[in-house]
């Protein structure tokens, strides 16, 4: 695992909740909400599906490390290499 | 005490036999089935009514995935019924727009989605339970949609009624605007029900639920070889205005609300009661201010169960059976029952015989049952009717003892 291959989960993951959303030229350094539209009930959206397509979980008061693509790959890296189960 | 005349201006529906008013009636007139077969969770492939409408024509994919198939139907029509009126939203105030729907029930096909999830993928872990869950499942949820859809601020509701709703949603609409609540009524009922097995395994137990090889020919009321329930989904909302307002306006008026009544048996959960459902019907009569001889077409509930298609029969006949006048027909026959939108999508279907003076026919009616004879029952095919057709009376009824009953007059200015 990579930052790279996280940043495409989490695309993936977008693709899935934002349909409408143009994911082609996203900017990892810019927080997702100021380039898509999206709103919290989305964010809770990309936490269920890392809950369930990874088993990965993020705690309530961490939610704000998933606001941009490159926060994304730095919060979970670690926990995609521990092998984090839910 | 003054009331205000109110009249039908827009129709959108969405129905197994067509996604606007004029296919939905060119194959009723035809004498075209809409029942298919339908994969049922648990229960394998059941005839059931399917509609086939575009969701993404009024709907970004994200409210699809968001939203609930009932809020999908309902945005559907309510859009299709707006355009259908002539109304621009720019134009008006959209805080004098009421929405109110009836629903047999709402939340059964959500709720048991995410049950079947969570014991099939999650082990029961409920920390898989969608946050989406609640607002899905609100009473309101599918009027609800509707209004977040199309940035309406006025009021908006559902009206439980059991399979009564569709009228009941209409009825609520007219009232409304006679109170004043609202200039504009966007009414009537919609129905996902087909997409929850329990609703299918509800009817089973109960020996209620249509079963024959052909599903064409499952949805047969008055027929001795009825044996229950096609469910179906659908919608149909209407455009409810008062009358100086659509004529101001130069709205094209397809029908004014004649009377009403809403009554309840009083007896049982699930038994129809012809005493009450004919009391019902007399007492819409009075409050339309006509004579059983002046109804031209009883558009009848009958859901092709033996019991409740005998029960009704009863009580039309106790009404209409020395009206020399009035002709029966049934529409669950072509599309199923479509629940909470039946009333609604029944009527719609019956709308056109204002203009056309056809009355469509009862489809699968082979053998009629002697318990279910009606003079003026059509079967077979389309019929036009002598003089044509000024009144529709519009019968549904539901469970818990609820009935409801419609009549609509041809509006000639």
């Amino acid at each position: 695992m990579n930052k790279e291959k996280i940043k495409q989960i989490v695309l993936d993951i977008i693709a899935e909740i934002a349909p409408d959303e143009v994911l082609t030229d996203v900017k990892p350094e810019v927080r997702l909400r100021d380039q898509l539209d999206l709103d919290s009930m989305d964010f809770l959206d990309i936490v269920m599906e890392l809950r369930k397509q990874h088993g990965i979980d993020v705690p309530e008061g961490e939610y704000r490390q998933l606001e941009s693509l490159d926060s994304c790959a730095n919060y979970l890296l670690p926990k995609f290499e521990s092998g984090a189960t839910a | 005490m003054h009331l205000d005349r109110i009249v039908i201006s827009g129709i959108g529906l969405t129905s197994p036999l067509g996604n606007d008013l004029g296919t939905f009636r060119q194959n009723l007139l035809a004498g075209n089935s809409g029942v298919s077969r339908f994969p049922v969770r648990n229960m394998g492939d059941l005839p059931a009514g399917v509609c086939d409408f575009e969701q993404t024509k009024h709907q970004k994919r994200k409210e699809i995935r968001i939203g609930t198939r009932a809020g999908s139907i309902a945005i559907y029509c309510a859009h299709e019924a707006l355009h259908n009126s002539g109304l621009e939203l720019d134009n008006i105030d959209r805080s004098r727009v009421g929405v109110y729907l009836g629903i047999t029930e709402h939340g059964n096909v959500e709720t048991e989605t995410e049950v079947c999830q969570l014991f099939d993928h999650y082990d029961e872990e409920v920390k898989y339970w969608s946050h989406h869950h609640n607002p899905r499942t609100v009473a309101n949820n599918p009027a609800g949609e509707i209004t977040i859809n199309l940035g309406l601020t006025g009021p908006h509701y559902t009206v439980g009624a059991a399979c009564a709703a569709g009228n009941a949603g209409i009825i609520q609409g007219v009232q409304m605007l006679r109170l004043g609540e609202c200039d504009y009524a966007l009414a009537g009922g919609v129905s996902e029900s087909i997409r929850a097995y329990g609703i299918f395994a509800g009817f089973k137990s109960q020996g209620a639920l249509a079963d024959h090889e052909d599903p064409t020919k499952a949805s047969r009321p008055f027929d001795t070889d009825r044996n229950g329930i096609v469910v179906s989904e659908g919608g149909c909302i209407y455009v409810l205005e008062r009358l100086q307002d659509a004529q101001a306006r130069g709205a094209r008026i397809y029908a004014e609300i004649l009377g009403y009544r809403i009554n309840s048996d009083g007896t049982d959960y699930v038994l129809p009661n012809p005493e009450r459902q004919e009391e019902c019907i007399r007492q819409a009569l009075d409050n339309a201010g006509i004579t059983p001889s002046q109804v031209d077409l009883v558009s009848s509930h009958a859901t092709s169960t033996p019991q409740g298609d005998e029960q009704e029969c009863k009580a039309i006949r106790n009404v209409f059976g020395d009206s020399g006048n009035t002709l029966v027909n049934n529409t669950k026959s072509f599309i199923g029952h479509s629940m909470g939108a039946a009333g609604a999508i029944e009527l719609a279907g019956n709308i056109p015989s204002f203009e056309d003076g056809k009355v469509h026919a009862t489809l699968n009616l082979d053998n009629l049952d002697p318990a279910c004879e009606l003079p003026g029952l059509v079967s077979g095919n389309a019929v036009a009717k002598d003089g044509g057709v000024n009144v529709i009376l519009n019968n549904s009824f539901g469970m818990l003892g609820i009935n409801s009953v419609l009549i609509l007059k041809k509006f000639e200015g």
